[in-house]
């Protein structure tokens, strides 16, 4: 079984992290992956660097520019990932945007990540009907899960069809927002995260865009699975560095 | 040819098996689709699932048409350049879009997509420009309109272009800068997407060429044929056949080609010829030539030709001329590219600007640089004694006046 499947069984919450490979330095890939690990994160999100990276609010624009201009390419990220899965057991999740990949080949790239032990991709402008048409086959032949994002204004069919077609878990953008944009959930989330739990879904959620703290976490977990943090955890690098990952951590979960 | 010039626009109806226009799905050939976040699926979506219905409305062909009459100052003339013809052996016309209010054809579309933002009861607009002539277009029709309006520009183009900035404060819009990646066009475009998924309701999203997600590509080029629609029965009354030789235009994402190619695209007697900027020379690394430099991806949405790493970053491309510094190309044109249909010639900056000089002198007429571009095909391409060919002057050049005293030391 898919480690992602595996760990959306456990009990409990789960807290992911999306970082962007190359960033702060472009050899702190692994070194991020394992304090991670070692600090309790369930999940990891290893951003593949994008030139143009349309949903992204500033921070992970600038981290994405930075690791660019670090010298971050597909290649040197499966590089420095050659040998993680001999001391990381947790699951490993690449996002980042289409085009990276349909340069490397798109079943060149499937092929790595399963060499790898990567579990599955998060592409947010594969769209879902090209994906069931073009790629689907491809991901299940290496055995990686497809995430689907669902917003605020996806309407009910939208989502059962996402639903239909996922096997892992579903990603639930907070709002319409791009990420790292809003500060703290209002009712209108509230709203939406109950509207969704009251679909019952076949496939746990996972909220993402705008969780940076205990509070936001809480919240956004009450009904859900899972949260994922990604441009509060990269402005807590920018602070404070790769050795601090600890205290982040322990932010999020005390 | 009066029944023609009061007839109502086609506003881009064509014959449903087209090989050179977007199918339902929006893909020309392999090219376009729309390859967005799912939080941009609802707007597009809205816009998909509405444009040609509305389009087809006769109230809103109707205000289309008489705004383009009244306010643009439509038809724009064709015009017989006789010395230019003289000179180069051919006959050549001067498709007159430089007429048009604002200096050039990026009005039409903008007109259309503020009466289409009104149908979807859309009380914000935003853009994005690059040369800043998208962007007064559509500070322009919002003015017209009383409608809010942001344009996303890169802080180095509007350091660059300051008269074009001003042009859009005095017509009361806010002009934002872009100040993520390398601060130009693509960034520009970046925000006002991004500006989008943020504002999914009440905001409308003017493109400025025929670029971007489905529907755009298609819904800027129905707009903007209303130019072949005119060449047609202007062509019909000086020559007596509606259909020229040749068809040239310069292209950026490709807006006023799509104009000027759209009635044609489909009699493949009559050719096509795509302009592009070669900048400092197609292997000189600063260049925009897309058909020649780039290669199958995505940008903004579209999967198109583009200028990218071998790992797949978008690169910043170059030309003198501000609206021709795009690293894609709009997916019809993509497909006119792969598929022979279209002809496409990089022309280098310094080719473009002594063409623009010499269609001045010649014609008394100042280019836009997008527009010189075109006009200095002819030591590539040779016509024949009697073959009409038809240049689209996408726009004059006061915009560029700046430009064309530093190169000429004027
Ligand atoms: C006069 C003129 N021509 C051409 C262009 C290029 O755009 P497109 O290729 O969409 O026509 C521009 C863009 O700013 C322009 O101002």
């Amino acid at each position: 079984m898919n480690r992602i499947n595996k760990k959306l069984k456990e009990d409990g919450k789960l807290l992911s992290i999306y970082f962007t490979a190359g960033y702060p330095h472009l050899d702190d890939t692994v070194k991020i992956i394992g304090e991670l690990e070692k600090n309790g994160v369930d999940m990891i999100e290893i951003g593949l660097p994008f030139s143009d990276p349309l949903a992204d609010g500033p921070t992970i624009q600038e981290s994405s520019t930075a690791a660019l201009k670090n010298g971050m390419t597909t290649e040197i990220l499966f590089e420095q990932l050659r040998d993680i899965r001999k001391t990381i057991s947790i699951p490993l999740i690449i996002m980042g945007y289409f085009n990276p990949v349909l340069q490397y080949g798109v079943e060149a790239f499937c092929k790595k990540c399963r060499e790898i032990g990567i579990d599955g991709l998060i592409l947010p402008d594969l769209p879902f009907d090209v994906y069931q048409e073009e790629y689907e086959n491809l991901f299940k032949k290496y055995g990686l899960l497809n995430t689907f994002l669902i917003t605020p204004q996806t309407s009910d069919e939208r989502i059962f069809q996402i639903d239909n077609a996922s096997e892992g878990f579903i990603y639930m953008v907070s709002s319409a927002s791009t990420t790292g944009a809003k500060q703290g959930f209002g009712s209108e989330q509230t709203n939406y995260f109950e509207r969704i739990a009251s679909l019952h879904l076949k496939n746990p959620q996972i909220v993402g865009f705008g969780i940076s703290n205990t509070e936001t976490f809480t919240e956004a977990t009450e009904k859900a699975k899972g949260a994922i943090i990604g441009s509060a955890f990269i402005k807590h690098l920018t602070q404070n560095g790769v050795d601090s990952i600890a205290d982040f951590i322990k932010l999020i979960r005390c | 040819m009066k029944d023609e010039i009061n007839a109502p626009s086609s506003l881009g109806k064509r014959s449903v098996n087209s090989a050179y226009h977007a199918n339902e799905k929006g893909y020309y050939g392999e090219f376009g689709g729309a390859f967005i976040p799912e939080m941009l699926y609802p707007n597009t979506e809205e816009l998909r699932l509405n444009y040609i219905r509305i389009m087809e409305e006769p109230s809103f062909k109707q205000e289309f048409d008489q705004l383009l009459k009244d306010y643009v100052g439509r038809p724009t003339p064709l015009y017989f350049a006789d010395r230019l013809s003289k000179k180069y052996g051919t006959k050549i016309y001067l498709k007159r879009e430089d007429l048009c209010h604002t200096g050039a054809h990026k009005v039409n579309n903008t007109i259309g997509q503020i009466l289409m933002a009104k149908k979807l009861g859309k009380n914000r607009i935003i853009a994005e420009t690059g040369a800043g002539q998208h962007g007064v277009a559509t500070a322009t029709v919002c003015a017209l309109m009383g409608i809010e309006c942001v344009v996303y520009m890169g802080e180095i183009d509007i350091a660059r272009q300051a008269p074009n900035v001003a042009r859009m404060k005095m017509l009361g819009a806010e002009v934002r800068p872009a100040l993520s990646g390398s601060r130009t066009l693509k960034d520009a475009t970046n925000e006002a997407i991004r500006d989008w998924i943020n504002n999914p309701v009440d905001t409308h999203y003017i493109i400025g060429s025929v670029v971007g997600p489905h529907p755009y590509p298609d819904m800027v080029a129905r707009f903007q044929s209303v130019i072949s629609e005119e060449i047609k029965w202007q062509l019909k009354e000086k020559e007596g056949h509606e259909n020229p030789d040749y068809v040239v235009a310069c292209v950026g994402g490709g807006s006023n080609a799509a104009g000027a190619y759209y009635h044609y695209l489909d009699d493949t007697n009559v050719g096509i010829i795509a302009v592009e900027a070669a900048g400092k020379g197609i292997d000189s690394g600063e260049s925009a030539a897309t058909s020649a430099l780039g290669k199958v991806g995505i940008i903004h949405g579209s999967k198109t030709l583009l200028m990218q790493t071998q790992d797949g970053q978008i690169t910043e491309p170059y030309s003198i001329s501000a609206g021709l510094d795009y690293p894609g190309v709009g997916p019809m044109h993509a497909h006119l590219f792969r598929s022979g249909r279209g002809e496409f010639i990089s022309i280098t900056d310094d080719e473009a600007m002594t063409a623009g000089l010499e269609v001045s002198q010649l014609e008394g007429i100042i280019p836009a640089i997008e527009t010189s571009h075109a006009f200095a095909i002819f030591d590539y391409k040779k016509f024949k004694k009697d073959d009409v060919v038809v240049i689209n002057l996408s726009g004059r050049g006061d915009k560029d006046l700046q430009t064309y005293i530093d190169y000429f030391r004027l």
